[in-house]
């Protein structure tokens, strides 16, 4: 049976491989190369970093010293506190913003496509145009701050670029302005999708728009809300373009985060091995997130076939 | 009392018109369906009763109160969906309770109210559940025990069992009927099912093109189809409709089929006054396939002799508990319905058994049922 049914299909089947060549060739190729590329850089910063690697890479094993010395370090202390109180600010207000956001299109406004497009548009733009023109708006000396003292009133403070405890949230402000149009986008489907029948049930039942939303929208959007937070989470923990740009890790050292410092020891104190051991720290972290990610899809995979 | 009475009810979309002037007045305790094809309305309208969507005109009276402006919440309506429409992060349980928890209900009476309609709907071992791990039809039952749990004036149900199984939707028909005179609710349930609508209601309407065609009990609907279109929507197979001519001779009006050709039958009709008027003219002539039969047949004691024509017959379709034919009377095309265990040759003529005080006669024109 089986093999009547696949002698039958035989013919076609090769057929079809040939005609879609291209495709196959379009896609594997490219998919293979970068994939080898991933793998083969990510073993060859790990044995770097076990290497008492300078200037240049070297041969030797010098155990876990690069990773007790970038570990003891205070700038990588510092980065690390600045990537949890970052992550998670960036991460729980980028939600909320986004899910406000889309709640707000949701009510089918007119306009609807414009607004959308105006929110998804700094997702458009790269994150060092991003940080530069944020890097303006918030220098006391040409941006928001002068703009208000200019209309009078002069005694306006807002120095949070050049402050040592609060330019960290002028990252996190930049952060969200990029890519809470992301997580809008993302929500609004997901709301879209809700089958409007339930929503015509819960006006029958009686349930007001707060109680609706609350109580029989939003709890389907939670797998939504997992995406959006892995996907912000793993930006966060790789931000460096946008950093660079709107404070370079200062004043001081004060917004430095785990992509700077590696760059900061590889390419600016030639120390190849310490920022190897830095970047594996951060594969570490990005694990951290991504493997129970992956591992929870699974597991919903698996129930949603047995379903 | 009228339950809901509808009066001169329309409804537009930009500059489609979906409904053109409904009234219907139904009573309380009555199971009303309506029913008709697919974009005829039937969901637009409960949607306007359920205060879901605005009527462009009309008043619309759940207990004799006019509900034009009422909220949904506020009409004494339940509703179950074609969708079901449970609320997927609640149990069971929460989806019962929550149009009481709306309602500020104290907890120990919706306990209360939970296990009575649970009992009666047999899903007490369902209610932890999430809506996720029921099949259809348990989402099915879930769907009515929150519609029932809340006892209102008017129940509305929008093709509730469409998305059923076939042996399902008989076994949860027959529910809903065994349900509907325990509880005496009054209910407008909609369907695009004619068998549906003819085994449950007390009275249907029967909806086309934004209009209601007929409202009347199931067995006036079926015998005395108001138009055309009635006849051929209700019945399976529908109803058989032929052009024929009116004629009169000493024994009363005669209807002809095929009039002038060699095979022309022509039918003696008795009782049919009202068809008077058409004598000497066209009219299409309606009979449903179970009043043709084999030629054996006697359809009743009290009909006199029966009518037996002779007629070609172009295709057999046994089905099990009877065999579909399919013939020519006069040249026109018609079905009938025969014993099971008779099975004309196709290609030869065989003699039926037609019962002609059943024949509706229609009026071409205007496609109304004239008697
Ligand atoms: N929001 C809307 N805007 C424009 N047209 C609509 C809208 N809702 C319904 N219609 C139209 O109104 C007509 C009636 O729709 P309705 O849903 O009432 O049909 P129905 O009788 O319930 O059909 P079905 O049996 O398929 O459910 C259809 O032609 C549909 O296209
Ligand atoms: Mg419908």
């Amino acid at each position: 049976m089986t093999s009547a049914a696949s002698t039958a299909t035989g013919r076609p089947a090769t057929s079809a491989m040939v005609r879609r060549l291209p495709e196959y060739l379009m896609i594997w190729v490219p998919l293979l190369l970068s994939a080898a590329h991933l793998i083969s850089f990510s073993i060859w910063t790990i044995w770097i970093s076990f290497t008492p690697s300078t200037l240049v890479p070297v041969a030797g094993w010098v155990g876990l010293r690069n990773y007790n010395a970038v570990l003891a370090s205070r700038n990588w202390q510092i980065a690390f506190d600045n990537l949890l109180l970052f992550g998670i600010a960036f991460v729980l207000l980028s939600l909320t913003t986004g899910l406000l956001l889309a709640i707000l299109l949701d009510q089918r406004i007119r306009g609807e496509n414009v607004l959308r497009t105006i929110f998804l548009y700094p997702l458009a733009v790269s994150f060092v145009v991003t940080g530069t023109v944020w890097s303006w708006l918030l220098n006391p000396g040409i941006g928001i701050e002068k703009l208000v003292h200019d209309l009078g009133w002069t005694t306006f403070h807002f120095d949070w670029l050049v402050n040592r405890d609060m330019a960290i949230w002028t990252i996190v402000i930049a952060a969200i302005w990029q890519s809470s149009g992301f997580a809008m986008a993302l929500f609004l489907a997901g709301l879209r999708s809700v089958d409007s029948d339930i929503i015509k049930a819960a006006q029958i039942d009686g349930a007001g728009p707060i109680r609706t939303y609350w109580r029989v929208i939003l709890p389907t959007l939670w797998p939504i809300t997992i995406t959006v937070v892995v996907v912000q989470l793993q930006f966060a923990i790789s931000a460096f373009d946008l950093v660079r740009a709107l404070t370079n890790g200062g004043p001081g050292i004060a917004t430095q985060l785990p992509a700077l410092v590696v760059y900061d020891l590889m390419f600016q104190r030639s120390q190849l091995g310490r920022g190897a051991a830095a970047a594996v720290l951060m594969l570490l972290i990005l694990l951290a997130v991504l493997l129970p990610y992956a591992a929870w899809r699974y597991v919903r995979g698996r129930q949603a076939a047995h379903a | 009392m009228a339950a809901l009475s509808i009066r001169s009810l329309s409804k537009r979309y930009a500059n489609l018109e979906v409904l053109k002037g409904i009234d219907l007045d139904i009573e309380s305790g009555e199971f009303t369906v309506l029913v008709g094809p697919s974009g005829c309305g039937k969901s637009t309208l409960l949607n306007i009763v359920a205060g879901l969507d605005r009527a462009s005109d009309g008043t619309i009276e759940i207990g004799g109160r006019n509900v034009n402006d009422v909220l949904p919440k506020d009409r004494d309506i339940a509703m179950v969906f074609q969708s079901y429409a449970l609320y997927p992060s609640m149990t069971v349980r929460q989806n019962i309770t929550f149009g009481m928890e709306c309602r500020h209900v104290p907890k120990a009476e919706q306990e209360k109210a939970v296990a009575n309609v649970a009992k009666l709907l047999q899903i007490e071992p369902l209610l932890g559940r999430k809506p996720a791990q029921l099949s259809g039809g348990q989402r099915q039952r879930v769907a009515m025990g929150r519609a029932l749990v809340r006892d209102p004036l008017l129940f509305l149900f929008d093709e509730p069992l469409s998305n059923l199984d076939a042996k399902l939707r008989v076994e949860m028909r027959m529910e809903i009927k065994r349900l509907h005179q325990r509880i005496g609710a009054t209910i407008v349930y909609v369907t695009h099912d004619q068998i549906e609508a003819m085994t449950m209601a007390t009275r249907i309407a029967v909806m086309h093109q934004g209009r209601v065609q007929q409202f009347a009990d199931p067995d006036t609907v079926y015998r005395y189809p108001a138009n055309l279109f009635v006849a051929r929507f209700m019945g399976s197979p529908p109803m058989n409709t032929m052009p024929a001519r009116l004629e009169a001779d000493s024994s009363g009006p005669v209807v002809v089929i095929g009039a002038g050709r060699p095979d022309e039958v022509r039918l003696h009709l008795q009782g049919y006054d009202a068809a008077a008027s058409y004598i000497g003219r066209e009219v299409v002539l309606g009979i449903r396939p179970e009043c043709i039969a084999e030629g054996e047949r006697v359809f009743s004691a009290a009909a006199g002799p029966p009518v037996i024509v002779t007629a070609p017959v172009e295709l057999v379709e046994p089905t099990g508990a009877e065999t579909i034919v399919l013939l020519r009377l006069g040249g026109e095309p018609a079905q009938a319905r025969i014993s099971p265990d008779i099975r004309p040759t196709p290609g030869t003529s065989a003699a039926f058994a037609l019962d002609t005080r059943r024949i509706c006669l229609f009026d071409p024109e205007t496609e109304r049922l004239i008697a």
